[in-house]
């Protein structure tokens, strides 16, 4: 295969030496696979070129952005051929009165904010990775964001997708025209962490700025209260931009860490941003000031300029910069439970890591519901990791448990995939395994994730050769 | 559960199915099967917790039952059919979007969770509950525009959101793009060739400045254009006031854009009109989805695209291509032998 590889996209594009493939072993997750080779792209055809020398050895394939997913997505299974995407990083096109840009996978995701800035445009969803993380990982994920609360997730900003399907056939997924005819079968592609094929290029909806913005920064005493005043919020039919929730523990870290006058002696805090047109938001501050105070909020601290905004969300952008300060490891959990109850989940995963022992830190998405409970930990510590997993399961059971769902947007990949039992019976997961088999007939793209083993109708449950979770 | 279990035993039993809720879009795309069995999904609210912005119903429910139950609690679904009789199952399966959709989105972007019956009399389940997950593949989203086709839906969790607080149309005769790009997030901007209306919501001063801003008069809501034969264009966004020019030089046609999404509402008086519409639409870069009428203009006027993927899609779900056949325009089974 190497060889072939060579050939068509050129041998200085192919990595092979073990060093190399070490590097490329694994993502910032935690599993670990092994790569036969690593196919640097340097453009569409380099990438079309490579699924099909894949396809044609039947050799797995993975595709790779940034390699900033948490979950395993893009961990190379069975000795797959990785095909990293990060030099197609050219924003092709911008149409500022449609709103739209053609963009290659590899352009990272701040990168395409500042590319429409001066025309007063952005790109809505933005991961915390946004400065790392590319529009291709992005698609693959469903990627989300603080500001997904009232945008909307990926899906809702990608118009159209040019892919390369798994057996080296190419398609135009979507389109620039509203509802093509038939299946989504765009909406089937985003989100489905690589399994389906690799993006050559994707049309993205562009978001004009709101002429007004203001930041909020709400202080509680109690955990609960911050919690109530959460669904307190929503439950007045204030929809805000962001509203993110940090607890005590991540709050002084951040506060350590940046300096952005949040309240170390917090129980948690609440950043609430609401956007629009400017009598809506002033009336939307009163809002949320007012049920923040209801709910016992021991001050309320609007943002006065764009300096100070920007501080404040520098404090919730830095909080997995911040842990680094509290212990050397961490184990970032994903998982959604309905709005109305992140109180009860809350208190459960507290009392969870307490068990065990562990320093847990919660800083989320509270406004959708999107917890990140983050387990802070020294994996020099004999013995840890078994308390760190088994943590990480009961706190899954415990949301899914309360109506909750496994990932709100990191994804399955490797790391939940043996977890979809919890929420999928067999035939949910045999009719997804049909889905993603109508578009992989080999099966060759990115094999082992999102399913578990098992999930089709007959099929023998087996661990992948080389996997280390 | 039982009443989901029994439509699924009727679709495992049946030769060929036909998925029926009002009746109100039986005409959207392909006709209806004949001499199918018709199966339709259990009715009523399942659970609403408003607090969660999220509902659960009987996909044979009505939209203004939905729309009803949430009302009591000031909030909506943006779901917005042209007849509210027609049932949430069938307003998902045809996909068709209303005309608030460039602040409130598609209709694919309302559904969390489907659980549908396919071929086989298997009830299987997608999407999850809460209002944010990526927990496996989207089903909801495969659902949606499928005419029936992988599946019948029995029961749907939706989004919700708060009602907005003040909306108003108003009107003007400016261009509409430029009428547009003044507008901050407006939730609907139409033009009909002579006028352009605009819908905002929010805060009634923010609706008013904006009105005062844009230069917009008070007006109706401007009427889904209407007739026998009628049809839904889709061109891309810079291509609408292009389609929009083309169409108000034929006779028998009226049409409603929606400027920055590039739906076009077309109605005709003759069949012969509408495919007259249907090919402009084609020279402006898209197509266009029979809704009504027009018995000879089946489908989109153009070819599915990704038919090869497509198909087997369908077959994943439906082998023997027993639910709504006809409704989506697959080409013909190839004979067997027969390869490319």
């Amino acid at each position: 295969m190497h060889i072939d590889l060579a050939n068509a996209v050129g041998a200085e594009r192919v990595r092979s030496e073990p060093l190399e493939l070490a590097l490329y072993a694994r993502d910032a997750g935690n599993a670990r696979g092994d790569a036969a080779a690593v196919c640097m792209a340097g453009s569409a055809a380099d990438v079309i070129a490579a699924v099909r020398v894949a396809a044609a050895h039947g050799r797995p394939f993975v595709a790779r952005g940034s390699g900033t997913g948490i979950a395993g997505g893009a961990t190379p299974t069975g000795g797959s051929l990785v095909i990293v995407t990060t030099r197609l990083n050219r924003v092709l096109d911008v149409d500022a009165g449609a709103r739209v840009a053609w963009v290659e996978p590899g352009v990272l995701n701040l990168d395409l904010s500042r590319a429409v800035r001066h025309l007063g445009l952005h790109y809505a969803p933005d991961p915390s990775s946004q400065a790392a993380c590319t529009i291709g990982g992005n698609v693959a994920t469903n990627a989300g964001g603080p500001h997904c609360l009232a945008a909307g997730v990926t899906s809702a900003h990608v118009l159209a997708i040019d892919v390369v399907l798994p057996d080296g056939s190419e398609a135009r997924l979507g389109g620039l025209a509203p509802d093509a005819p038939g299946y989504d079968l765009r909406g089937c592609f985003v989100g489905s962490e690589g399994t389906m094929g690799i993006a050559t290029r994707i049309a993205v909806r562009l978001t004009p700025d709101p002429p007004a913005v203001r930041t909020m920064l709400l202080d509680f005493a109690a955990i609960d209260d911050a919690a109530a005043a959460v669904s307190g919020i929503i439950a007045a039919g204030v929809i805000p931009a962001a509203l993110e929730m940090m607890d005590a523990e991540i709050t002084r870290a951040v506060e350590d860490f940046v300096g952005a006058g949040y309240p170390r002696d917090a129980a948690a805090v609440l950043l609430v941003e609401v956007d629009g047109l400017v009598d809506g938001v002033l009336a939307e501050v009163d809002a949320v000031s007012r049920i923040g105070r209801e709910h016992g909020a021991r001050s309320v601290r609007v943002a006065a300029d764009e300096a100070e905004r920007a501080l404040l969300w520098k404090g919730r952008k830095s909080a997995f910069g911040a842990i680094a300060r509290v212990a050397p490891d961490y184990y970032l959990h994903d998982a959604v439970v309905p709005r109305t109850r992140l109180v009860d989940v809350l208190r459960r995963v507290i009392a969870i890591c307490a068990e065990q022992r562990l320093t847990v830190m919660n800083v989320f998405h509270a406004g959708d519901g999107n917890l990140h409970p983050l387990l802070a930990f020294d994996a020099r510590e004999p013995g840890i990791w078994p308390r760190v997993k088994e943590a990480g399961d009961e706190i899954l059971r415990a949301c899914v448990a309360a109506g909750g769902v496994l990932s709100g947007e990191h994804g399955i990949g490797l790391e939940k995939r043996d977890a979809m039992p919890l929420v999928f019976s067999p035939d949910d997961l045999d009719a997804q395994a049909r889905l993603r088999d109508a578009f992989d007939v080999a099966g060759l793209a990115n094999p082992d994730k999102v399913l578990p083993a098992g999930s089709r109708c007959g099929e023998l449950a087996t661990v992948p050769a080389g996997t280390w979770i | 559960m039982a009443a989901e279990l029994d439509v699924a035993k009727t679709i495992a039993g049946a030769r060929v199915v036909d998925p029926l809720g009002s009746g109100t879009h039986r005409e959207v795309g392909g006709p209806p099967p004949v001499g199918a069995e018709p199966v339709r999904a259990p009715a009523g609210i399942v659970s609403y917790e408003p607090a969660d912005l999220t509902v659960c119903l009987g996909a044979g429910t009505t939209v203004a039952e939905l729309q009803s139950a949430l009302g009591e609690h000031g909030q909506e679904c943006a779901l917005d059919p042209r007849d509210d009789t027609a049932t949430v199952g069938g307003t998902l399966a045809t996909g068709l979007s209303g005309m608030r959709r460039l602040r409130v989105g598609p209709v694919r972007d309302q559904v969390l969770e489907v659980r549908m019956a396919i071929a086989d009399g298997r009830l299987v389940r997608g999407g999850g509950p809460t209002v944010k997950n990526v927990t496996g593949y989207d089903l909801p989203r495969l659902f949606v525009g499928s005419l029936g086709t992988v599946g019948v839906a029995t029961r749907v969790i939706l989004r919700c959101r708060p009602r907005p607080a003040h909306i108003s149309w108003g009107s003007t005769t400016d261009a509409p793009e430029a009428v547009a790009a003044r507008c901050f997030r407006p939730s609907a901007v139409v033009w009909d060739g002579e006028r352009t209306r605009v819908l905002t919501e929010g805060h009634e001063d923010d609706v008013r400045a904006t009105a005062e801003r844009v230069g917009l008069h008070a007006c109706d809501a401007p009427p889904l254009p209407d007739g026998p034969h009628r049809g839904r264009a889709s061109v891309p966004v810079s291509a609408v006031v292009t389609l929009g020019r083309m169409l108000a030089g034929m006779p028998d046609v009226r049409w409603l854009a929606e400027i920055g999404v590039g739906t076009i509402h077309i109605a005709a008086d003759t069949q012969d009109a509408l495919q007259r519409a249907r090919d402009a639409t084609a020279r402006a870069g898209g197509w266009m989805l029979r809704e009504a009428g027009a018995r000879g203009l089946d489908g989109f006027g153009v070819d599915l695209p990704n038919a090869d993927l497509m198909a087997r899609v369908r077959d994943a779900f439906d082998p023997d291509a027993k639910l709504a056949p006809g409704r989506l325009p697959f080409p013909p089974p190839r004979p067997e032998g027969e390869t490319g």
